[in-house]
């Protein structure tokens, strides 16, 4: 900021621009779009889609953590698992399937604040590991349970009453629905104070709490929010490939996907997620032969991002470019007219 | 004398343990940093030790011998290319640049070699079977008794380097003030790269262990890490003998554990894990959201 | 002959420029004072020097050789060695470790950990314990005694009187004595305007990371030093002060 203000000039705040104001209402009307996408679109694409959804939300569930909270997981899983088991298990106690869906991604969520109460005392390398831990032992413990199918797994066979691309579609307008909520919920909160205040947390933690920023409860929130929304893609893991097992659904590899995601998508920005995610999904589906080697790929790529690229590709558009697609942050303007005598108060 | 049994046998897995931790510890110690690959690190310093093994005939710890300056090479790379970049970037980024690294670690071993189990039992000679029955409850393994020996010397070793050697103090003075030590003519690059190299080779030699007294293929990288982590935590992090203890810890957990339920093994090493944790970090404030501050957020939205 | 020249160093802290093209020498066993006021640039100015520093523009030169990019730790094995501001000590080795880990291997001279101990006699009972745990004189002579010990040809102290009470700073003073009668080049850093005026034969003084001032001591009037270390009746250069 080493620009002279000439004398006079007015300095406003300034939250929308004409691009991200365009582009919101773009990204409203996508989502209006993709609402009929199961109607007009085959049943192979709604669930592919579905898929992209999933891979959404956890991108940016674990940027909300890791970007926005300074705080690292690799043991999301966890609430991965809970949700896709939770639904499992209420269905099978009779509730109605997508009942049982929105019950269980309540359940992922509320069992985040106990875990929050003593995982956030703990710092980088202790919550990370110790996050993957209590992955490991919630998927042992699911392990003993033989009504949950045990070690080999158990289907969602509840579904079944609906005829396939009914299925299909539900499970997608229930994704939709899910991604939009938390995008949205995530929105809002990053355009509120709390948002600075992350900010603030995330450049130095000690002198944003000097200023009285409530760290520990920003953290506990957003926390709980990326156990909902982990916990929902759980939920919608199941509703899409209707099998689940152990060892899959609580696999550090859901942390290493998400990753991924955020360190190449851009890690602390709100596109960046979901460009990554978009990439994620691409390479899957270019690369369903490639078995090890893509995975390779992967693990080299998120490292290579992370030592040369922290900001991820969005992050460095973002900041070559000046660019805001979404009016998250403040801009401060200056505007070279002499101000007229305003009589009246801001 | 069940209970004994298991209290020996779990001693025994916790001399495993804190070998395989030692390398952690060190690292941990020196750089202020978890390696994520230490237990793929682990793992490929077994596949190394079983592809000399099985090129030469030559018995599984000869082998091992061989593979040393490999893996002290393997860790100097290492940190030259990969860990110093990180550890300047911040303390979120090695753990991120090193998670990365794990999974391509994993997945060249899966394409190297097949997944199939693997096993370095049968290459090391006459230990890997032998024991004696104490009692009819109580069995001491040969191989157990020999890497708990090893895991007393190791330690030894290591503490000895780092209070009766120049290498040593220059180590631990670049670990407490790196500009400093510069500053007394101690090149910190150079010694943030030999700790490396020496974890590594370390971790080779837990990786050896494993090969002996059980299986491994290209997947076990992870739990190792795990395992290893959990011991260095329990013991205390920083503290070069706590891991000793801590890995001791951790397998007398399991192996008692194991007593109420075989299935319950590792998750009673969970458990005591995140006991510690718990007792280690309780107090403090718990911080949740006010409503008031909620709904001060949703007018102040209204901007 | 010239042993250490600097030529036009700029060095920032961020954002912040510290050092600001200052340019001087400092001729084999002269003892010269860096003297300022806090923030001038003197500690980074010495860091600078010893390497622990990147300048953003600018040339050091020791014994002839451009070191600007040499690094730190090969600075001191060439002979260049900093006494930090603030002891920094290894706060878990003891006296004797700290003292044996700064021996240059390659650097042969008259000071070996014997020498130093014998210089600082009260550390000769204090060998075994822990840094940590001495007092702030002891400290200060184990750090000097750190610097010795690479037999540096350019001993570089930045205000080794820090923190301690008057009489220990006279004992330090009195060992430095024997260091700079023997030889050693001396660049020290020191607030007390009366005792750096006593132990240079020339001084420097910077203000906001310029040379102000500079000359040798004896024949330097005590007002004018004041002035420049202050600032006072400084010309008043065109345009307002950043």
């Amino acid at each position: 900021m080493s620009e002279q203000l000439a004398a006079g000039a007015r300095l406003t705040v300034q939250r929308w621009t004409p691009l991200s104001r365009n582009f919101t209402i773009g990204a409203g009307v996508l989502a209006v779009a993709l609402a009929f996408v199961p109607i007009v679109l085959d049943s192979n694409i709604v669930q592919d889609l579905t898929n992209l959804l999933i891979l959404v939300i956890l991108a940016v569930m674990w940027n909300a953590l890791a970007g926005y909270g300074g705080l690292l997981s690799v043991g999301q899983q966890a609430f991965i698992g809970i949700g896709a088991y939770a639904t499992v298990f209420f269905a099978q106690l009779g509730v109605a399937p997508y009942a049982a869906m929105f019950l269980a991604m309540l359940v992922a969520g509320v069992i985040s604040v106990p875990i929050s109460l003593f995982a956030l005392r703990l710092r980088a390398a202790q919550f990370a590991i110790g996050m993957w831990v209590i992955a490991e032992a919630i998927s042992i413990l699911v392990r003993f349970d033989h009504a949950l199918g045990a070690g080999t797994g158990i289907s969602l066979i509840q579904v079944n009453q609906y005829d396939p691309s009914y299925r299909q579609a539900y499970t997608y307008w229930l994704a939709l629905g899910f991604a939009i909520v938390f995008l949205g919920v995530l929105f809002f909160l990053l355009r509120t104070p709390f948002g600075a205040s992350l900010q603030a947390i995330r450049d130095d933690e000690d002198a944003a709490i000097s200023l009285g920023v409530r760290v520990a409860s920003r953290k506990r929130l957003l926390f709980v929010l990326a156990g909902f929304g982990c916990g929902a893609a759980g939920v919608l893991i199941v509703a899409n490939t209707l099998f689940i097992d152990p060892s899959s659904i609580f696999s550090v590899q859901w942390s290493a996907y998400m990753i991924f995601m955020v360190l190449v998508g851009g890690l602390g920005t709100f596109e960046g997620p979901i460009l990554g995610a978009i990439l994620l999904f691409a390479i899957q589906t270019i690369f369903t032969q490639g078995g090890p080697w893509y995975l390779v790929g992967l693990g080299a790529t998120a490292t290579l991002f992370a030592l040369a690229l922290p900001r991820g590709l969005w992050g460095t558009i973002e900041e070559r470019l000046g660019l805001q697609l979404l009016p998250v942050g403040y801009r401060i303007v200056a505007s070279s007219s002499p101000p007229k005598t305003e009589g009246k108060k801001a | 004398m069940t209970f004994v049994n298991a209290v020996v046998q779990g001693i025994f897995l916790g001399g495993y343990y804190a070998v395989l931790a030692c390398g952690l510890s060190i690292m941990f110690g020196v750089m202020r940093t978890i390696n994520l690959a230490h237990g793929d690190v682990a793992v490929l310093g077994a596949y190394i030790t079983f592809v000399i093994v099985d090129r030469t005939g030559a018995s599984a710890f000869v082998a091992f011998l061989v593979a040393v300056p490999v893996m002290l090479v393997l860790g100097y790379v290492l940190q030259l290319t990969i860990l110093e970049r990180s550890l300047k970037s911040g303390i979120l980024t090695p753990l991120l640049a090193t998670f990365g690294l794990s999974i391509v670690i994993q997945n060249l071993l899966l394409i190297t070699f097949s997944p199939d189990v693997r096993s370095l039992g049968g290459s090391a000679g006459a230990v890997t079977t032998a024991g004696w029955h104490v009692t009819s409850d109580l069995t001491v393994s040969a191989l157990g008794i020999l890497v708990l020996v090893v895991a007393g010397a190791l330690f030894g070793a290591v503490q000895l380097f780092l209070s009766r050697t120049r290498a040593g103090w220059a180590l631990r003075a670049t670990a407490e003030d790196a500009d400093a030590a510069e500053l007394v003519g101690i090149d910190s690059r150079a010694m943030y790269a030999r700790a490396t190299a020496i974890a590594v080779a370390i971790a080779a030699l837990g990786g050896l262990f494993l090969a002996i007294r059980s299986v491994f293929d290209p997947f076990s990288g992870p739990i190792q890490l795990i395992f290893a982590f959990e011991a260095v935590v329990i013991g205390g992090m920083g503290s070069l003998w706590g891991t000793l203890v801590g890995g001791i810890a951790l397998g007398v957990a399991q192996t008692l554990g194991a007593q109420i339920h075989p299935q319950y093994a590792t998750l009673a090493g969970h458990v005591l894990f995140l006991a510690v944790l718990i007792v280690r970090y309780g107090g403090g404030r718990v911080g949740f959201p006010r409503l008031r501050g909620v709904v001060a957020l949703g007018r102040a939205s209204r901007q | 002959m010239t042993l250490l020249r600097v030529e036009q160093i700029d060095s920032r802290y961020g954002l912040l420029q510290a050092v600001k093209g200052v340019s001087f020498e400092v001729t084999e066993g002269e003892t010269v004072a860096l003297i300022g006021a806090n923030g001038a640039g003197k500690t980074t100015l010495l860091r600078t020097i010893a390497g622990a520093h990147r300048p953003s523009s600018g040339r050091i030169l020791f014994d002839g050789a451009d070191v600007t990019r040499v690094p730190t730790h090969r600075r001191v094995s060439m002979g260049i060695a900093l006494v930090p501001e603030g002891r920094r000590l290894f706060p878990g080795l003891t006296v004797e470790e700290n003292l044996r880990v700064a021996v240059v291997p390659g650097r042969r001279g008259r000071w070996n950990v014997q020498a130093v101990l014998e210089v600082f006699p009260l550390l000769q009972p204090r060998r075994r314990l822990l840094a940590a745990n001495l007092s702030g004189g002891e400290q200060q002579a184990v750090a000097i005694g750190r610097a010795l010990l690479s037999n540096p040809r350019l001993l570089l102290l930045d205000e080794v009187s820090l923190g301690l009470a008057p009489v220990v700073v006279n004992a330090v003073y009195k060992s430095l004595e024997a260091v700079i009668s023997e030889g050693t080049t001396v660049l020290l850093v020191e607030q007390d305007l009366t005792r750096a005026l006593s132990v240079a034969g020339r001084v420097i003084c910077l203000l906001e990371g310029r040379i102000v001032l500079e000359g040798e001591s004896r024949s330097l009037d005590r007002d004018r030093v004041v002035g420049a270390y202050f600032g006072l009746r400084r010309p008043v250069a065109g345009g307002a002060p950043a």
